[in-house]
């Protein structure tokens, strides 16, 4: 099958010291959950960013079904509307209620009507769970409730691929198992997503592999059980060894 | 809340009728402070100051002729206050997206306005526009003289303001957190509609209580257009004055139509910035 997202050499630096993506390569195919892993400042989150041209790539090419996005006249917009990105902080539109925040992409990007719009965002609230939301506001709602909103929002652009920057990292502990729960439906269903988390257990569950990323190089990939149980790089050993301790 | 750099602006402190904040951060305050710790008495003294002068202007034959005699340049005051405010809120929304836009031209055009402006004191500005610019450019418009003395001040107070507000606009626009806009960005969102949907509705709310404020200091310096002649408050005060030589009725007179007007405006804004801030906390 072919890929649906292609990285070739891709590179990143900050200014001329900081050099955060050192050449990585990988191939997603259409359905499959890459998660990738690594310690604080390894680069894994440039990596996500760089795929949806949040970052620029400095150097490397990036392909989504089947375009060259990092061709210097991709149309990103275009792309980006495939391409659906969950925050770390959520950054749902605070002046806007959740149906709107939902509703304003598609109407403006995928010229909906409202009517259109909105079935949609319901069908998606009902979705993550909190149909009964969409009225409120974003600082009503708990930090998992607004995550949840953000998937939504993210989903109804009928995206090709989901990514994840961390989505659970700035909840409190409670929340963290409704926005995973979310996740792991969506894996099911067939979802294409590149994952970055701290949350090994999802790994486990959702991944159909793992990458392990430090200092800015793909340092091994494979199964969670391969990656988790039996790393082959001494840096992927260390780095589980300290995690999974306790 | 960021202060929005007019800290350096002294002639546009208003009144701070909004709720006190500055109390010193060391003291703790709770049910069993003494009332009279945290009593507003300045308030108070403003109200006391207010109504004598009010007292006054009602009963004393002097403070009443000479009330009579300048509170029909209230209209003008007025007028000119409105049109300032709202041109230079237009031009100022300009040049704030230049300033933040991501073209060098524009940016360093729209940088350079606001240098200029700020680094000439308010009065020379309005000579200088007023007497010097709106001439010459009608001049140049093949309309000599065209421009009425009281369009002349108006277009100087704006474009003063312009440059003022418009560092009211950049500091909300730049307020809005940059996760805002990737969010926008990564839902597919062009950067024009991400500023217009986005950016702009947040940075707006931001920017409401300075704006505020620089309605009140427009307000105020509408009296330096005295200079140019115009008929407003304060130069029908100076006019009343130099002809009976009625200093103390006529400035006492002057002072407290301005005193209450800042007074009533400052009022008003605390209760719109009070609204606001219970927006944000989520009392709607």
């Amino acid at each position: 099958m072919l890929p649906l997202i292609e990285v070739t050499n891709l590179h990143k630096t900050f200014g001329k010291d900081i050099h955060a993506v050192r050449g990585v390569d990988i191939e997603i195919a259409p359905g499959e959950v890459v998660v990738i892993v690594g310690p604080s400042g390894s680069g894994k989150s440039t990596v996500l960013r760089c795929l949806n041209m949040l970052e620029i790539p400095t150097e490397g090419a990036i392909r989504i079904d089947g375009e060259y996005v990092t061709a210097p006249d991709a149309n990103l917009d275009r792309m980006r509307a495939e391409t659906g990105m969950v925050f770390q902080q959520f950054n749902l539109f605070p002046h806007l209620t959740v149906l709107d925040n939902i509703t304003l992409a598609q109407r403006k990007v995928r010229k909906r009507s409202k009517e259109e719009a909105e079935v949609e965002a319901m069908r998606q609230l009902t979705r993550v769970g909190i149909p009964e939301k969409a009225g409120s506001y974003p600082r009503q709602l708990s930090g998992g409730q607004q995550q949840r909103v953000a998937i939504a929002r993210s989903l109804a652009m009928g995206p090709k691929v989901m990514l994840f920057d961390e989505p659970t990292s700035a909840l409190d502990p409670e929340m963290v198992k409704e926005v995973l729960d979310v996740m792991l439906e969506l894996a099911k269903a067939g979802m294409t997503m590149v994952v970055v988390t701290h949350e090994m257990g999802f790994a486990r569950a959702a991944a159909d592999r793992v990458v392990f990323i430090d200092e800015g190089v793909f340092v091994e990939m494979g199964t969670p059980d391969q990656i988790f149980d039996h790393p082959r790089e001494a840096r992927t050993k260390a780095f589980f060894d300290k995690i999974l301790q306790h | 809340m960021p202060a929005f750099g007019n800290s350096s602006r002294s002639h546009t402190a208003s009144l701070d009728l909004a709720p006190d904040t500055s109390a010193p951060r060391w003291t703790h305050r709770n049910d069993t402070d003494p009332w009279y710790d945290t009593f507003p008495w300045w308030g108070v003294i403003v109200a006391v100051v207010l109504v004598v002068l009010g007292l006054l202007v009602a009963f004393n034959e002097g403070y009443n002729i000479a009330f009579d005699r300048i509170i029909p340049g209230l209209w003008l005051t007025v007028k000119a206050t409105v049109y300032s405010f709202v041109i230079s809120c237009v031009i100022g929304m300009v040049i704030a997206l230049a300033r933040t836009s991501q073209n060098v031209v524009a940016r360093n055009l729209a940088r350079s306005y606001v240098e200029l402006i700020r680094g000439i004191p308010i009065l020379v500005l309005i000579f200088t526009i007023a007497l010097v610019i709106v001439p010459s450019v009608s001049d140049a418009l093949g309309q000599p003289n065209r421009v009425p003395q009281e369009w002349r001040a108006i277009i100087a107070l704006s474009l003063i303001y312009a440059g003022y507000i418009a560092e009211i606009f950049r500091a909300g626009i730049q307020s809005v957190d940059r996760g805002q806009i990737e969010a926008g960005r990564s839902l597919g969102l062009s950067r024009r509609e991400t500023t217009r949907s986005i950016v702009l509705p947040q940075a707006i709310r931001a920017v409401v209580p300075p704006l505020g404020n620089d309605f009140i200091a427009i307000l105020k310096d509408t009296s330096l257009l005295s200079v140019l002649g115009v008929l407003e408050l304060t130069q029908r005060g100076r006019q009343y004055a130099s002809g009976s030589f009625k200093f103390r009725d006529s400035y006492l007179a002057l002072t407290f139509i301005y005193l209450t007007l800042t007074v009533v405006l400052s009022l008003l804004l605390g209760v719109v910035e009070r609204r606001l801030s219970q927006d944000r906390k989520g009392a709607r």
